[in-house]
């Protein structure tokens, strides 16, 4: 689809000012009906299948049922992402299950130092080395 | 919903980025370290949120430009030769090479922020190709978007970020572009971003053809449907000079959820092959002379091996396959140990299905749901329909100046990635002319243009001007679709079916008619001719026209109004730059039936100008210089 809502585990987010799906969405396509207090899609044709809501979702209330025009019934890959991995269980229409984890980030969230321990530029603004060059680079920058 | 009841917010600023992708995470990233040097002010103002905002936001598998300068491995010549190859001779070298002697160092960057790159037993980048390296990329954007916000925050209240703001036209002070105007996608409020230097990095154009999937598959488009076509508009309308608008991507992908298939073709090491087990890159071999000198290099460049897989097609020889099962087998036949082939089957799987977890997960949906493994099965590939993305395998973009010390001739003109408008900058998708940049191209060169941005801004010191007279008619303008709507929701019975406007989703597909059927669509395998083209800016005018018809009930159609708006000059530029090269020169791009052969007189860069006094276009022919 496509995501789609499971409505009886969609809580609304109710604790908090927006729905997670709403707040990620990229295309903008997840919105919380307000008198239900269920998030949906708004334009499940519009729909990337980027999984960003599944993955972000806080009771696991978003699945995605494939894009009907091309793809068969029965399928399912549905991922649990914690801060350093991710994974996957991807079921086939056959029932066969199969399993993957994969590392999705090797430092802790929200520790990021934009310099990452690399030395300034000395240069000025008209000076072509960028921010952490050249020690970023590991060598000196080409110039002609 | 009426104008009137939106609130007018005016920001002040220095440096505008405009976009939240990975191009707006280098710009923000580099420009906070300069401008608090020079105590400037930075405004980030992105239509999404950014931890999974643009091309980038379902993660990557591959990181597709890394050259390894500090270990020797390429050379900067090396790399422009590769691309000037791959685009059929038409690139702009100075640009290729700028991006390409500081991609390195973003690379190495994103790897400390917290990327997970593959190593070998030595502790070495693994490469999928000569300039490809695998990730764990999952969450690269989460990750990068992290260190593009933690490096505005160094800037205290000079560095701001604005989400869910859709920015959809351009401010001029004369010949100088000093802010942009658009309106938020969650509230009733109207923006007006004031900037001494803007920089556009809204990134390529989607659905501007019609997909080869229209139910609900429409928006499994290979680059996202989110991606509209913002940054041509932008530049366009502000009179910038545009290139290379002719050069759209055509990428060939795992047929219906189009996942990659770089891993499989560079890795892997799969061939592709017709429904009777014949590559066609051998068969076929002969036809590549006809496009020497590029067709007969190495590698074939991405267009050429379309057009053999698109003869196999037009001849009725499909299904093409890619020989995934061979492949792996191939892989495991030369390893003689039981116990080792087993190990190295299992870690094979696995790096299958991370390839598409981590970029396209449709496709892994997509094998699951035809019960296809890999190792057993081989899938289709096909052709997908038309993009406009110059990071990649296309070249569309605004015409910019290179850097001092590598441009020649009139390639240089006093600030990098400076478009032919002062003050007005662009990056990623939305510069031309300087393909394969990639995600990491595409973050390097954002760094690239907002520190320009910022000389810029320091040599035109002087507070930006307008006439404020202007505002209330843009802001009326912008917000006409919604009353527009509330003027004649109530005639009919139907809110989508009334002759006195027209919704933005069947605008969209009367867009993707005219554009598939009459320049050259997948539809009509990918063939078009002067008399076609023609009819279709025919058909483009009244399209034009009933733009202002364009009708939104709330605030999420209002962004799709203006979305294809920019779709439809994103469109009408191509077409007129495809009228206007008359020969074939990227015949698995699309292919002038009127001219069929590649042409020395040719070997140009095709560029065009919308002329915002006249609203004439002009169409002239650039040089390329050897790099």
């Amino acid at each position: 689809m496509p995501s789609f809502v499971i409505k009886d585990k969609c809580d609304g987010c109710k604790a908090q000012d927006r729905t997670a799906c709403q707040y990620i969405c990229p295309n903008d396509l997840m919105v919380l009906d307000k008198e239900k207090n269920k998030a949906y899609n708004r334009a499940v044709d519009m729909c990337w299948e980027c999984y960003s809501c599944v993955k972000i979702c806080p009771t696991q209330a978003i699945e995605i049922r494939g894009y009907a025009d091309f793809m068969p019934l029965g399928a399912t890959v549905q991922p649990m992402r914690s801060t350093d991995s991710i994974m996957w269980a991807v079921r086939f229409r056959n029932q066969q299950i199969k399993r993957f984890k994969f590392p999705i980030r090797t430092t802790p969230e929200g520790s990021i130092q934009p310099d990452a321990g690399f030395s300034s530029a000395s240069g000025d603004l008209k000076d072509p080395h960028l921010r952490t060059e050249p020690d970023s680079l590991g060598t000196e920058l080409y110039r002609k | 919903m009426n104008p009137g009841q939106f609130e007018t917010i005016i920001i002040e600023t220095d440096l505008l980025i405009l976009g939240g992708g990975m191009a707006a995470c280098g710009a923000a990233f580099e420009a906070a370290h300069w401008a608090k040097q020079h105590n400037l002010k930075v405004t980030v103002v992105d239509k999404a949120a950014m931890e999974r905002s643009g091309a980038v936001a379902m993660g990557l598998s591959a990181i597709n430009l890394y050259l390894g300068l500090k270990n020797g491995k390429n050379t900067i010549e090396d790399y422009v030769k590769y691309v000037k190859n791959d685009l059929m001779g038409i690139t702009r070298g100075d640009l290729v090479a700028n991006i390409a002697r500081h991609v390195d160092s973003s690379v190495h960057l994103f790897e400390k922020w917290g990327l997970p790159i593959w190593k070998d037993e030595e502790g070495n980048y693994v490469n999928e190709g000569r300039w490809q390296i695998m990730i764990h990329g999952e969450s690269y954007k989460n990750i990068v978007s992290e260190a593009a916000k933690n490096a505005l925050k160094e800037l205290g209240d000079n560095g701001k970020y604005y989400e869910r703001i859709f920015i959809t036209e351009p401010i001029m002070d004369g010949d100088r572009c000093v802010g942009a105007a658009g309106f938020s996608v969650r509230e009733n409020k109207f923006y007006i971003f004031k900037a001494k230097a803007v920089l556009d990095v809204m990134g390529g154009a989607v659905h501007i053809f019609r997909p080869r999937s229209v139910g609900e598959g429409l928006g499994r488009s290979w680059y996202p449907p989110f991606n509209s076509g913002a940054s041509a508009y932008f530049t366009l309308k502000a009179g910038a000079e545009m290139t290379c608008q002719e050069v759209r991507f055509v990428p060939v992908r795992f047929k219906d959820s189009y996942g990659p298939v770089g891993a499989w073709f560079l890795l892997f090491k799969a061939k592709a092959t017709n429904a009777k087990g014949e590559d066609y890159m051998v068969t076929r071999a002969a036809e590549l002379e006809k496009w020497a000198p590029y067709g007969t290099a190495k590698p074939t460049p991405a267009n050429l091996r379309n057009y053999l897989m698109m003869q196999e097609v037009e001849e009725g020889n499909g299904p093409i396959y890619m020989r995934t099962d061979e492949a792996i087998k191939e892989v495991v036949a030369n390893i003689p140990d039981e116990k080792q082939a087993k190990r190295k089957l299992k870690e094979l799987e696995s790096e299958a299905w991370e390839d598409f977890l981590d970029m396209t997960i449709s496709q892994a949906l997509n094998w699951a749901a035809h019960n296809i493994m890999p190792e057993e099965t081989p899938s289709e590939i096909a052709a997908c329909e038309p993009y406009f993305i110059s990071s990649h395998s296309g070249a569309s973009g605004a015409w910019i100046s290179g850097p001092e010390d590598l441009a020649k001739g009139d390639k240089f003109w006093g600030y990098a990635n400076m478009s032919t408008v002062k003050g007005l900058f662009a990056a990623g998708d939305a510069s031309g002319a300087s393909s394969h940049k990639f995600s990491s191209g595409s973050f390097t060169e954002g760094r690239i243009a907002a520190k320009s941005a910022l000389a810029f801004c320091v040599d035109f010191p002087d507070p930006v001007s307008f006439d404020e007279t202007k505002i209330e008619v843009l802001k009326n303008r912008i917000l006409q679709p919604l009353l527009t709507f509330e003027t004649h929701k109530e005639f009919a019975n139907d809110v989508d079916v009334n002759p006195n406007f027209i919704k933005p989703k069947m605008f969209m597909f009367r867009l993707q008619k005219i554009m598939d059927e009459y320049a050259g669509g997948a539809s009509v395998g990918f063939k078009t001719s002067k008399a076609l083209l023609e009819k279709g800016l025919e058909f483009l005018q009244y399209m034009k026209e009933d733009s202002e018809k364009l009708a939104a009930s709330d605030l999420n159609e209002l962004m799709r109004c203006w979305e294809n708006v920019h779709r439809m000059w994103q469109a009408e530029s191509h077409i007129r730059t495809i009228l206007f090269r008359e020969e074939t020169r990227w015949p698995g791009y699309y292919f002038r039936t009127d001219y069929p052969e590649m042409k020395d007189e040719w070997e140009c860069f095709a560029n065009c100008k919308w002329n915002p006094e006249t609203g004439e276009w002009e169409m002239k022919r650039r040089e390329i210089e050897e790099f």
